[in-house]
């Protein structure tokens, strides 16, 4: 893998077995993406609501469907997530918890804390319905 | 001309001393602080979103008709869309190359987020003021 200036090359991604802490690196961005996405639906549902009660069922029928909740599952899921390495992105921007066994830890709480929180909230929410 | 041959800095930064244009680390920041803003709001939000699962609209309007509940919401909203266009800002620059397609995606982008987040509070305000 010589690229002829005997400075180290980048790891070659598609052989290259990515380390747990890049791996939910990476989710951070793509789920941040993903509830970026997920604002249309929070838009309009909102917009809906000042519409008309016509259009706010509209959007409440949409939410309540196969395809709406399994939506809505996904992006509590990346919600959870993205707030909880947020958090600890938060922690590292004060320095703290850099090291390998600390962030080892860190990926465990915030898997953990997200699978959590997102079951919590499915069984809260299922229950009020 | 002759330029101090120690920096990497022109004459002309040298004479205006202003280094970076002193917004070096704001994109940075503003993320941090709307990050750290989202937490709260992002609770509410959850616990607001679960007890109004299912309500019909009358429910829906009453909720966000108390001057806190549409408080809230419209900080929910604008915050959340400033954050979100700080972090689709930095990924499009990451992984969009070519200049003329990456300011493209970017303006495109903070402007459905200014869209998209003024057309949420407008909706709150219709509806906390009667709609």
């Amino acid at each position: 893998m010589a690229n002829g200036s005997g400075r180290p090359l980048s790891p070659h991604l598609q052989v290259y077995k990515l380390p747990r802490t890049a791996l939910l690196s990476i989710t951070h961005r793509i789920t941040g993406v993903g509830l970026a996405v997920g604002t249309l639906l929070l838009t309009w549902w909102l917009v809906a609501a000042a519409t008309s009660p016509a259009a706010y069922e509209r959007a409440q029928h949409f939410i309540g469907s196969f395809f709406g909740l399994l939506l809505m599952f996904g992006w509590s899921l990346a919600l959870y997530y993205h707030l909880c390495n947020g958090i600890r992105h938060l922690v590292w921007d004060a320095g703290k918890a850099f090291e390998l066994s600390e962030a080892d830890r860190g990926n465990q709480i915030v898997i953990g804390a997200a699978a959590v929180l997102t079951v919590l909230t499915w069984v809260i929410g299922l229950a009020v319905w | 001309m002759a330029s101090n041959s120690k920096t990497l800095r022109s004459p002309l930064q040298i004479a205006r001393g202003l280094g970076s244009a002193k917004h070096g680390t704001e994109h940075w920041w503003h993320q941090r602080v709307t990050a750290i803003a989202l937490v709260p709001l992002t609770i509410w939000f959850v616990f607001g979103v679960i007890r109004h699962l299912g309500a019909d609209h009358a429910a829906f309007v009453a909720w966000l008709q108390s001057p806190f509940s549409a408080l809230m919401m419209v900080l929910t909203a604008v915050v959340t869309f400033h954050h979100a266009q700080a972090g689709l800002q930095v990924v499009i620059e990451d992984y969009v190359h070519n200049e003329m397609a990456k300011i493209l995606s970017i303006l495109a982008v903070k402007a459905l987020c200014f869209v998209l987040g003024a057309a949420c509070v407008i909706a709150v305000l219709k509806i906390s003021f009667g709609a």
